[in-house]
């Protein structure tokens, strides 16, 4: 089914050669850092992780977030999903490979990655956060490459895939579990030691991944022939709605911990450095207020029916709502748990021109996988006659489970 | 078909059962790492620990005397680098208040602004070793937290563990960085972690700490925590001394004495 990536208008290559631009300019600063270190970036002795691995930590978001179509079509039988399942597991493949680039830009050694193969350390929540990133990777490639497959054989997908598909659900909460426990569990870090870290970060994912996916079905709708069909978008958006809305209570919920209680250990330090600045510093401080507003301006689009229903709005309220979770939790959390630093000193972090090159590059590299998938999907869609009618689309492979 | 099916299959589980089973091996036989011979006349104790006197310091350092830092930077080519956010250090000097952030204000004035001798403190539960990827930070028996310089890939996560910003990363190369480089230690390279050692360097060939030995008014007591009869015990005994950051577990060992 590759050769369906390889054709396409001349939009489609234009958009194709956008990105390869973007992934070349991002080589060229990754090569420079491979010369001079990481030296080139903002990181330093204090702020020791970045852009790079809040990038990180908000994708693997997005790749869990896949589980919000999967899970609903398979497990309820919500047969307006059907179409667009694929598309979601699809998402998350594009999600962890870029993921995986993230860590591995960020490495000091990256030639030396496979330590963590060679010596495997239970102890490292850094090993599992990579165990259940790679499974979840093989999980949804296989899963959606065999769907999409039996689709276009007009057959039901093997009984196995189904097997998998079940795997894949709690799998992907597993992921990004894991990864709120990559910061939830060290001591002295106040503002990420927070047992309810992995809730917040499941309820931000929630939110931000399918409102990429309405997003994304958007785009098709413009750009191809391919419809997800209102019902999907609707109910797709009541999803957006309700995780949006308990990720901004969650995060409440830490701010009147620490607020109230005014104990330094509960993060109090960095809320006030993120959101009032401290000491005449305060770089973050315009990012965590954008982030407030998007997140307030979006609850209030979604949560009024009128405005959600409405495609201009909804599609606002969407993209403010991807926004708002990518400043709070991929610059925010990550860097603020830096801030101040072990000596209550403030060291301030900016990325350098050639460290947002990079992250562009891989973010270039992802968009780049995502349009490759969706053009194949969206192809066989076309060929069986499942892309443009929404009415027959949901039985293009329904859920054998009719619970 | 079958059978050639079959065959496949059991020589990929044996296959995948070697590549798993390997790094078990590797895991069972790691375990005795820390116990490789130790030359004859090293010196060894259950639980290395050190006693920063801050009295004797302040005394008669007079707060600018730096012999013991100069004399662990040059013996283990620690760089000497300018640009502050990437600088590498093994011991260093930080105020009471930052040193001591949550305990700042209990014990009044007179500590208040005082330099306090800081290093990695060879916690007995460090988090900077439960969090490596690749073991290449780990702790030996004798309590040292041990870096392994050519196993580190630079992941960073034991910095962000730390709780006493005791790691220092290498940004850029050290190398221009070393005024005289001492060949008896190595240099290390762009991308890693590294810091304190207790100088275990020097241990093995039966010496104290670098920075014990440049102390010209005995202000820092190396020596073994187990043993009842030690300098550092009986110092513990005797005085009152204070851990940085008690609160979080780590149960540090560095001791400094204070009144
Ligand atoms: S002080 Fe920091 S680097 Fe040293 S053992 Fe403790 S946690 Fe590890
Ligand atoms: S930077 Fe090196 S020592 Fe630190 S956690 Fe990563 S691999 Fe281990």
């Amino acid at each position: 089914m590759i050769e369906k990536a390889l054709t396409g208008s001349k939009r489609y290559w234009g958009w194709v050669i956008l990105l390869l631009a973007l992934m070349g300019a991002g080589l060229g600063c990754y090569l420079l850092q491979l010369s001079r270190g990481l030296t080139i970036t903002g990181m330093s002795r204090d702020v020791s992780w970045g852009l790079y691995i809040g990038q990180f930590t908000f994708l693997v978001g997005v790749a869990a977030s896949a589980v919000m179509v999967v899970l609903p079509y398979y497990l309820h039988n919500v047969r307006e999903f059907g179409r667009i399942t694929v598309f979601g597991e699809f998402l998350a493949v594009a999600a962890v490979i870029m993921c995986l680039l993230f860590v591995i830009v960020d490495l000091g050694k990256p030639m030396r990655v496979f330590n963590m193969i060679l010596y495997p350390t239970p102890n490292s929540i850094l090993f599992w956060d990579m165990v259940v990133l790679t499974g979840y990777l093989l999980l949804n490639l296989v899963i959606g490459w065999n769907v999409l497959e039996a689709e276009r054989n007009e057959v039901p997908p093997p009984r196995w895939v189904k097997t998998l598909v079940y795997v894949s659900i709690p799998w992907a909460i597993s992921i990004h579990t894991v990864t709120a426990f990559l910061y939830a569990g060290l001591p002295g870090r106040h503002y990420w030691l927070n047992p309810l870290l992995a809730a917040r970060f499941l309820a931000s994912a929630f939110a931000s991944g399918p409102a990429l996916v309405i997003i994304l079905a958007f785009v098709m709708r413009k750009f191809s022939s391919f419809d997800a069909g209102r019902e999907a978008i609707g109910k797709l958006a009541l999803i957006v709605t309700y995780a949006l809305t308990t990720s901004m209570f969650f995060l409440g919920l830490e701010l009147f911990t620490a607020l109230y209680s005014r104990v330094p250990g509960h993060g109090l330090p960095t809320i006030e450095y993120l959101f009032t600045g401290k000491d005449g510093t305060g770089n973050l401080v315009p990012v965590m207020w954008a982030s407030v507003a998007l997140g307030l301006v979006a609850a209030y689009l979604l949560i009024n029916p009128a405005t959600r229903r409405r495609e201009s709005t909804l599609l606002f309220a969407c993209a403010a709502t991807f926004v708002s979770i990518w400043l709070e939790k991929g610059i925010g959390l990550v860097i603020g748990g830096f801030i101040p630093n072990p000596f209550e000193k403030i060291t301030e972090y900016a990325p350098t021109m050639p460290e947002i090159l990079i992250t562009v590059g891989v973010w270039a590299t992802g968009l780049l996988i995502l349009t490759g998938l969706c053009k194949i999907a969206i192809s066989v869609k076309q060929a069986t006659g499942h892309a443009a009618s929404p009415s027959c689309g949901a039985s293009a492979s329904p859920p054998q489970n009719s619970a | 078909m079958e059978i050639s099916r079959r065959t496949f299959l059991k020589l990929s589980g044996l296959g995948l059962l070697g590549l798993l089973g390997a790094p078990v091996i590797d895991v069972l036989a790691k375990t005795d790492r820390a116990r490789v011979a130790r030359a004859p006349g090293a010196l060894t104790a259950k639980r290395w620990a050190l006693v920063v006197d801050m009295r004797k310091c302040w005394e008669n350092g007079k707060g600018t005397c730096r012999d013991c830092i100069l004399a662990c930077h040059r013996e283990h080519n620690v760089p000497d680098i300018p640009e502050e956010k990437e600088q590498v250090r093994w011991i260093w000097t930080e105020p009471y208040e930052n040193a001591f952030p949550e305990q700042g204000h209990q014990i009044g004035a007179a500590l208040s602004g005082k330099p306090f001798l800081v290093l990695c403190n060879h916690c007995s539960d460090p988090p900077c070793v439960r969090v490596c990827p690749t073991r290449a930070t780990f702790k030996r028996e004798d309590g040292i937290v041990m870096m392994d310089y050519h196993r580190c890939i630079g992941c960073r996560y034991c910095m962000a563990a730390c709780p006493y910003g005791a790691r220092s990363f290498n940004f850029t190369d050290p190398r221009p960085f070393i005024n005289s480089v001492n060949p008896a230690y190595p240099t290390r390279e762009r991308g890693v972690v590294e810091k304190c050692n207790f100088c275990e360097e020097r241990l093995a060939a039966g010496s104290p700490p670098a920075c014990a030995a440049a102390c010209r008014y005995g202000a820092l007591v190396f020596g073994d925590l187990e043993d009842p009869g030690s300098a550092v015990r009986e110092i513990l005994r005797t005085r009152y001394t204070i851990r940085r950051k008690p609160e979080l577990g780590t149960r540090p060992n560095i001791y400094y004495v204070v009144g």
